[in-house]
């Protein structure tokens, strides 16, 4: 991320505050002129990471395209919590259809932009990690392959929240979900393939595709902007976490995504036409413990006995990402 | 222009003759080739300005419909059977989402048992989906219905969707006057949305609406079906003062004077039936046919009034409701209420099945004759023994195996027959 150097005064925490750096170097959210495209009184949870990483994503495309987007949503915790009309959250033209459309209904919109002549504005679609990589996913291989100009944004809270927390294609091993309760000989969510849904995206080889968390809003206003800058398909994969499905303090969302990322459980890169170009490297790496113990969908592998093997098989995740896409290596970080 | 067209060029040109502005379609037979059509004319420039998307699913193309829509373009697809089911959520969104998505539907049978050929179940069973619902008798009518769709569709932002019988119509060479460019551009304005995605007004399209107005949000996609009833024919009047034909509106009504029996039936099939009356005429029988061009809105007090003289209505229908009975029989009976007739259902034409005229004939002398039961649902042509065999065989052995193939090897039939290309 080519951002001005500069010096941290604050021990432990990561964040420059915006007026160490210079005007142009300052966050969309810092700027007098943010649109607050998802604006406030919506009912999001309090420490919905869904609710923060939108409100960044949609400001940063706006300023990117000055204004002139079009943002289509599917069904899930960001659309309900930002509506019911009258009370629509939404200071941009925002259109809800289905659970599993939303990338093909950003598609039509996208297309219906060009045909009549209004190419000037563009498209986000978004959804949960549900809409997407599960329900949605065929839509959006199809947006993909296809290169559709529309940039995708899947806000991965891992699991289907709206519906009361079950488990979806994106919840990962071990974590106790309404339909992977900590129940029988193996508690919480099976170890299966996984589904990292941006190593798939980049197998389309779309012209970008890049992952954020919640924990650093400027490097998601930046891949954010950096998405509206190419023309294609784009897919944005951001962790976001959500205190109420994870069980975990709503002053947390933040400490969470870092850790998450410090762990190496969610790496954080940027890829162009399926190559890697970007890694944020991990900083102080953590051991997952310090990821997984704040939160209540684990309590099950920290009780007496707990499982110490389930731990172990999930820091063996997170050393293989690691490994994968180089956290650790030498960076200028 | 005069010109001898498969009914599926036909389709595309009438269709391209609306400029439409994005089209999203997935290939399902008998619906290929308008989109094949209609993707040559965008590739040749032909259809100017056009956005045609290939998209994954049926699924997909509807939704691609819906965003088109909502963003101000003039959107249309063309599907059948397996994809309108898979449509199936994306159409109820359409609909009470109040866009004016047009779509051809060619229609063919339901699987399982999987078959390509022509009937009614798929766009029955959307019926209550929400959108208007027109069947072509000829292909002369199904290019003069989608001239009228669009604007139709636009005037009162709803979502139609046009029915031609697959194979029947959609392959079938017949003479077919296509109108010319001025001539459509002048019946068709441009598209004007009622509520559209703009970044200079944003509006919030689609969001959750609760116990307090939802039932009045449905009310009003019902009070515009309504509203069809009257839009429906006043656009097939304007259509003949512009073309000279007298295509579409809500019901055909042959040879209904002084008839004591009417025929009900809708889509390509009415062709034969005018034949097999025009006989009984001849014969002396008073017999006439009611077509329903527009089976959605459902016409009420129109059916009512044109079968208000007769004793006997017999409706010939590609689908049934299983377990129930008679689907559009249903709603003639719903219609007719309080009046002296008698009405029969009768099935026929299913899963691509001939309705001959021979069968036709004598379904209706048996009719005349009072010679069926009204209480029961008819099978035209029904092989009774074939059946009377397998659910011997299926009493035999509780592990007898697929019906299906039973059925077929019974028959002599060793494969199943689809052709190479289909599906
Ligand atoms: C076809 C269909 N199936 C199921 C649902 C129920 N449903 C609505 S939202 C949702 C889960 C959403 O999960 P996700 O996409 O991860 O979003 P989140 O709420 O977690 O932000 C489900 C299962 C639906 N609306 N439509
Ligand atoms: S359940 Fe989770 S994702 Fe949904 S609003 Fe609450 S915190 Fe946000
Ligand atoms: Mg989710």
């Amino acid at each position: 991320m080519p951002f001005q150097e500069i010096k941290l005064y604050q021990a432990g925490t990561f964040v420059a505050g915006n007026r160490l750096l210079d005007p142009e170097q300052r966050s969309v959210q810092a700027r007098t002129g943010r649109s607050n495209s998802l604006t406030s009184g919506h009912r999001a949870c309090q420490g919905c990471g869904e609710a923060l990483g939108a409100r960044y994503v949609l400001d940063a495309a706006m300023r990117a395209t000055d204004g002139k987007l079009v943002a289509v949503n599917s069904t899930g915790c960001l659309e309900v919590f930002s509506t019911p009309y009258p009370e629509s959250s939404w200071q941009l033209p925002w259109l809800h259809s289905l659970f599993g459309n939303g990338p093909a209904v950003a598609s039509g919109v996208a297309a219906a932009l060009r045909a009549t002549g209004r190419d000037d504005s563009r498209v986000v679609g978004q959804a949960g990690d549900g809409g997407t990589v599960d329900i949605g996913f065929g839509a959006l291989s199809g947006m993909f392959e296809r290169n559709d100009d529309v940039l995708f944004v899947c806000y991965d809270n891992e699991g289907y929240m709206n519906t009361g927390v079950q488990r979806s294609g994106a919840t990962p091993p071990g974590a106790a979900t309404a339909t992977t309760k900590a129940l029988g000989p193996e508690p919480g969510n099976v170890f299966g393939q996984g589904k990292f849904v941006p190593l798939i995206a980049m197998a389309h080889e779309i012209p970008y595709v890049a992952t954020a968390t919640v924990a650093e809003l400027r490097d998601l206003e930046y891949k954010v902007e950096k998405a509206m800058s190419f023309h294609g398909a784009r897919y944005l994969h951001v962790f976001v976490p959500c205190p109420l499905g994870w069980r975990a303090a709503a002053a947390d969302t933040i400490k969470l995504a870092r850790l998450a990322k410090e762990s190496g459980v969610f790496p954080v890169f940027e890829a162009e036409h399926g190559e890697v170009t970007e890694v944020s490297r991990i900083r102080r790496q953590v051991p997952v413990e310090e990821y997984l113990r704040p939160q209540g969908r684990y309590a099950h592998l920290f009780g007496d006995p707990g499982r110490p093997d389930v731990v172990a098989r999930i820091q063996a995740r997170a050393d293989r990402n690691i490994a994968r896409f180089g956290l650790l290596g030498e960076g200028d970080e | 222009m005069r010109s001898q067209l498969e009914g599926s060029q036909a389709v595309a040109r009438a269709v391209a003759l609306c400029r439409p502005q994005v089209i999203a379609a997935y290939p399902i037979s008998p619906q290929t080739h308008i989109v094949e059509s209609l993707s040559d004319r965008v590739r040749t420039g032909e259809l100017a300005g056009c956005e045609y998307l290939l998209v994954d699913s049926e699924f997909s193309a509807m939704s691609a419909c819906i965003g088109a829509s909502a963003a101000g373009a003039r959107s249309y697809t063309a599907t059948s059977s397996q994809g309108l089911l898979f449509m199936a959520e994306a159409l109820f969104n359409t609909s009470g989402l109040g866009l004016p998505v047009v779509m051809t539907l060619a229609n063919r049978a339901i699987g399982a048992p999987i078959n390509i050929w022509n009937d009614h179940s798929d766009a029955m069973a959307m019926r209550d989906s929400g959108w208007i619902q027109l069947y072509a008798e000829s292909n002369q009518e199904a290019v003069d219905l989608h001239v009228q769709a669009f604007r139709l569709a636009e005037s009162l932002s709803v979502p139609v969707m046009v029915c031609m019988d697959g194979f029947v119509l959609t392959h079938a060479f017949e003479e077919v006057d296509l109108p010319t460019q001025e001539q459509v551009d002048a019946f068709l304005p441009p598209f004007v949305p009622q509520q559209l995605l703009d970044p200079d007004d944003p509006v919030t399209i689609g969001a959750m609406v609760g116990p307090e107005a939802f039932a009045e949000v449905k009310y009003l996609v019902h009070a515009t079906q309504v509203a069809a009833l009257d839009e429906v024919p006043a656009i097939a009047a304007d259509f003949e003062r512009a073309f000279g034909r007298d295509s579409g509106g809500l019901l055909k009504r042959y040879r209904l004077e002084d008839a004591e029996t009417v025929v009900v039936a809708l889509g390509s099939v009415l062709g034969t039936i005018e034949d097999v009356v025009d006989s009984l005429r001849d014969d002396g029988f008073r017999i006439g046919v009611l077509g329903i061009t527009c089976f959605r809105p459902w016409p009420h007090d129109e059916v009512r009034a044109a079968l208000g003289d007769a004793t006997r209505v017999v409706v010939v229908e590609r689908a049934f409701a299983v377990g129930a009975g008679g689907i559009v029989g249903q709603n003639v009976r719903d219609a007719t209420r309080g009046l002296p007739v008698v009405v029969q259902d009768v099935v026929a034409g299913l899963g691509g099945r001939p309705i001959t005229r021979t069968s036709l004939r004598g379904l209706f002398e048996d009719v005349v004759a009072d010679r069926l039961d009204a209480s029961h649902l008819h099978f035209l042509d029904l092989d009774v023994e074939l059946v009377q065999r397998e659910l011997a065989r299926s009493r035999a052995r509780r592990r007898s195996g697929p019906h299906a193939e039973h059925m077929l090897r019974d028959l002599g039939t060793v494969a199943s027959g689809t052709p190479h290309g289909g599906g």
